[in-house]
């Protein structure tokens, strides 16, 4: 494995470097410059209003997964299991608090400030409640203010379910935000902000779309999960986030006119052999090394699930400047996690037949249940529907101890060659039709 | 010129050679135990599977003879057996240089001429016993390896000296044995049979007579083939030697091979020569039994349950993660804290009345609850039973995981030499997945992976695999 120093990045990405840096910086001066400060989560995040009231917001599983990829995690974990949480709590969860015992310093090595509210829009994921219940014991005395988001049970978004998160947005959720703002909500900001935030879901769309090309210009999930950080955390409804992914749109667009293979951190994929598409989030403490076995077999994934938790843009969700309060609230119940199983089951399907991929791969999480429950039976289901081999690997987020390299190694490269097996055959029983 | 391909599975316990012909057909088999030197472990199996091509060779070559006369067959099973032990000499004379290397290493004085003459003794009486065994006994066709044949034998002798010698006895074994087992020796096999003719040869002449030894063993014990064959030992060995310079002159063409199973990725083979075990053994255990759509498959340290189509190609597979509990290092384990070898729990499991319900989501959990139902009063052979059938309902959810069971449904690996656990498999197969699931089980079972891989070799991997056309008219 070459040294992560090393990595080859795109112009796009050098650009998120700085965007990242330049808020951890400003998140270590919040205190001084009389900043407060929200944490949150990013399925169903209502960044617009937390930056339209001048605050700043701090994503724990973002830290978590920083930690995960910058090899802290394992510490943090240990930390976290020495004051009593279970080896079976989510590694997110665990390394986020063994974070803040260690000083909470973030990824920048800049400390975080500590949050002045904890903001819970949680979705499909019961593990959020009781991870800020811990943050709440953390920072005694902080403000905590909670959405409730209806799961999509019967898999649709009824009237009755908006008005009902409606209410809360106006009736707690704002005014508690507005008591530590120490202002009223600017209504006319945040939907300029709603506004630039459809205009930076328009570009992603067409940048995932990109992946329909053959071969597609990107990885839709080793890459996609680069690609969608500004859209999914503090910069949605930015216009640094609209010129970021016009870049990016330039970018993949220059690629894909030239027919290039993603770039990887070791350069450009020179060949696409497989395209995949993957349910379940990646593992982040081996990441580069879990990259590397599909690019150096030459599979590229052209859809994910996971680059879909932040909002399923793709299928046609955008924010509305028009109905502010309405689009954040089916925003949160849109998001892929708060889906059921059957409507996640069609989602797939839907991407192994639009972009045209060879094989559907899951990689199951021991510690997310929200993604993990199901995964088996949605595996076989599409299996049936789409007729393409599917695989199933396990691993972790963030927990190194449970990303076993050899072993996944093993059944990725067994995968592949069950893959080119069966091309081969298709192209022969195609040859006889 | 013929021509034959090679497949090698270097798997976690034991690693597998398997040399076929342009007709699929298996015509050589060797296995030894892995080891940390790979590339040994490979060299020592194809060199195995080299020779055994060879003898079935030259079995063909003599079918009929074989089939009209029994002093044929029985003088080329012999001679195969004294030809394994002609291979040991070697190693245990090497063994025998390393223990007193290694003696000379650890210890001085007075100390070290002590272990000198207790490891001449052990020498003296070790090498004759396993000659003993492989010429009178047919420890050949036991398929037990160098280093599990002499550890009993040492360990044997050590036993009969005075405890104080245990110790460091052990340590200089533990010591010696890598580096014996470790050299590549090269034989070369004309001369290696000729000796092992010899050999043969001194076992018939020094035979007792017929009659003498009649009256010594009970009429059961009576060995008619080896007598057939004392009376006509001159005639057959003559009449055979021309065909066995043949066989041992004929230039063998290996001419593709496949690496396959664990270690594959250190197997001194080019990239596109290794494969992955889990398309080798579905191949493999498809082209013996081509109906063939589930296959479950039990090694040292994997359980994998594979689903494949009529082509004998994967579609689906499931392996266990995270832990090994279940497979055949579990077993190994068990019978070392019950202090048998591993040949002998499953005969032992079959006697069970009942099965005892045991955990088999660790290995060494596992142990310490055998220990604790003992104590209790269960009996030995109802805890083994028990033991079985956790194995198999382990291996039933991870088919389940991988889509059920599919008609028919094949066994292999190295476990499914285990008659409990077939018993266990078929209870609980047709008990979830119906009593007409057709179960399929080959006494090859340990060899499909290699077998696989050496079809793929053949096949060129994936210039020319088994085209739509022959497959679909096959299925």
């Amino acid at each position: 494995m070459s040294n992560p120093k090393d990595a080859i990045k795109e112009k796009s990405m050098v650009i998120q470097k700085d965007m990242l840096a330049n808020l951890f910086t400003e998140l270590s001066n919040a205190k001084v410059n009389g900043k407060k400060v929200v944490y949150t989560f990013v399925p169903g995040n209502l960044t617009e209003l937390i930056l339209a009231m001048d605050m700043l917001p701090v994503y724990p599983e973002i830290n978590a997964l920083q930690s995960g990829m910058r090899k802290k995690s394992g510490g943090y974990i240990k930390d976290a299991e020495k004051l009593g949480f279970s080896e079976d709590v989510c590694t997110y969860v665990k390394c986020d608090i063994g974070m803040m015992l260690n000083g909470n310093i973030g990824p920048t090595g800049e400390k975080l400030p500590e949050p002045d509210l904890l903001l819970l829009s949680y979705t499909g994921c019961f593990t959020f409640l009781k991870w800020f219940e811990n943050l709440e014991k953390l920072y005694p005395g902080v403000e905590i203010a909670m959405l409730h988001t209806p799961y999509q049970e019967d898999g649709v978004i009824t009237d009755d379910q908006i008005k009902y998160m409606v209410k809360q947005l106006q009736e707690d959720v704002i005014p508690k935000m507005e008591k530590v703002a120490g202002k009223k909500m600017d209504y006319d900001r945040l939907s300029k902000m709603l506004d630039n935030a459809a205009k930076a879901e328009d570009l992603w769309v067409k940048v995932l779309e990109t992946a329909k090309h053959r071969p597609s210009p990107i990885d839709s999930y080793f890459a996609g999960v680069y690609y969608m950080g500004p859209l999914n955390t503090a910069f949605r409804g930015t216009e640094e986030a609209v010129s970021y992914y016009e870049e990016l749109l330039k970018e993949v667009t220059e690629r894909m006119d030239q027919n290039l293979c993603p770039v990887t951190p070791e350069g450009e994929m020179k060949e696409e052999k497989f395209r995949l598409v993957v349910e379940g989030p990646p593992n982040w403490t081996n990441f580069r090394e879990f990259w590397k076995i599909f690019y150096d077999m030459g599979a590229v994934i052209v859809a994910s699930t996971y680059t879909k938790v932040g909002g399923l843009y793709d299928q046609g969700f955008r924010h509305d400047k028009d109905k502010p309060l309405e689009s954040l609230s089916r925003y949160c119940m849109g998001c892929y996690t708060n889906l059921n199983l059957p409507q996640r089951v069609d989602l797939i399907e839907h991407y192994i037949k639009e972009f045209k991929a060879d094989g559907f791969l899951i990689n199951s999480i021991k510690s997310c249940n929200s993604f993990s429950a199901g995964q088996l039976l949605m595996m076989r289901e599409v299996e049936q529907r789409c007729g393409i081999p599917v695989g199933f690997i396990e691993s972790d987020l963030v927990d190194p101890r449970y990303f076993s390299y050899a072993n996944i190694k093993n059944r990725l490269e067994s995968y592949f060659q069950m893959l080119g097996q069966r091309k081969v055959i298709l192209e022969q029983e195609e040859a006889l039709a | 010129m013929n021509k034959y391909y090679l497949g090698i599975d270097l798997g976690s316990t034991t690693s597998k050679a398997v040399i076929i012909n342009e007709q699929d057909e298996i015509i050589g088999r060797g296995i030894t135990n892995t080891r940390a030197n790979y590339s040994v472990a490979a060299d020592i199996a194809r060199m195995e599977a080299v020779y055994n091509a060879r003898f079935s060779i030259l079995k063909r070559n003599l079918a009929k003879e074989i089939e009209s006369k029994p002093q044929y067959k029985k003088y080329l099973s012999d001679l195969e057996s004294v030809f394994q032990y002609e291979q040991f000499k070697v190693r245990i004379d090497k063994l025998g240089d390393e223990l007193l290397k290694t003696c000379y290493n650890y210890f001085d004085g007075e100390r070290r001429l002590k272990m000198i003459d207790h490891l001449r003794i052990i020498r003296k009486t070790i090498k004759p016993k396993i000659k003993h065994q492989y010429i009178y006994e047919d420890l050949g066709s036991k398929n037990q390896f160098f280093r599990d044949i002499v550890s009993e034998k040492y360990n044997e002798e050590v036993n009969k000296f005075d405890i104080s010698m245990f110790e460091p006895l052990m340590t200089i074994w533990d010591k010696s044995i890598t580096a014996a087992e470790n050299e590549i020796v090269q034989f070369d096999f004309a001369s290696l049979i000729t000796q092992a003719m010899d050999l043969l040869k001194e076992k018939y002449e020094n035979l007792p007579d017929v009659a003498e030894d009649r009256a010594i063993e009970s009429e059961s014990n009576f060995d008619a083939e080896m007598y057939l064959l004392k009376g006509d030992f001159k005639n057959v060995s003559e009449s055979l030697r021309e065909r066995i310079d043949e066989v041992a002159c004929l230039d063998f063409n290996i001419e593709n091979m496949t690496g396959t199973g664990y270690g594959r990725a250190l197997l001194p083979f080019p990239q596109e020569c290794i494969r992955s075990e889990i398309l080798c053994h579905a191949f493999g255990a498809h082209a013996i039994f081509p109906n063939t759509r589930t296959v479950l498959d039990i090694g040292g340290q994997d359980t994998k349950a594979i689903q494949v189509d009529k082509y004998g190609l994967v579609t689906s597979f499931q392996m266990n993660d995270r832990c090994a509990a279940g497979c055949g290092r579990y077993l190994g384990y068990i019978a070392d804290e019950m202090s048998i070898s591993l040949n002998e729990l499953g005969p032992m499991a079959l006697e069970a009345e009942k099965e005892v319900t045991i955990c088999s989501t660790c290995t060494v959990f596992a142990g310490a609850e055998l220990r604790e139902l003992t104590n209790m009063g269960e009996k030995r052979a109802d805890i083994l039973g028990g033991l079985h059938k956790a194995i198999i309902m382990r291996a039933m959810s991870l088919i389940a995981r991988s889509g059920g069971v599919f008609n028919e449904f094949t066994f292999t690996g190295g476990v499914a030499r285990n008659q409990a656990v077939i018993k266990y498999l078929a209870q609980l197969v047709k008990a979830n997945y119906g009593a007409d699931i057709k179960i399929n089980i080959h006494t090859d079972s340990i060899f499909m992976g290699a077998l696989g891989g050496a079809m793929f070799a053949r096949r060129n991997i994936k210039i020319d695999l088994p085209s739509a056309k022959k497959a679909g008219a096959l299925a």
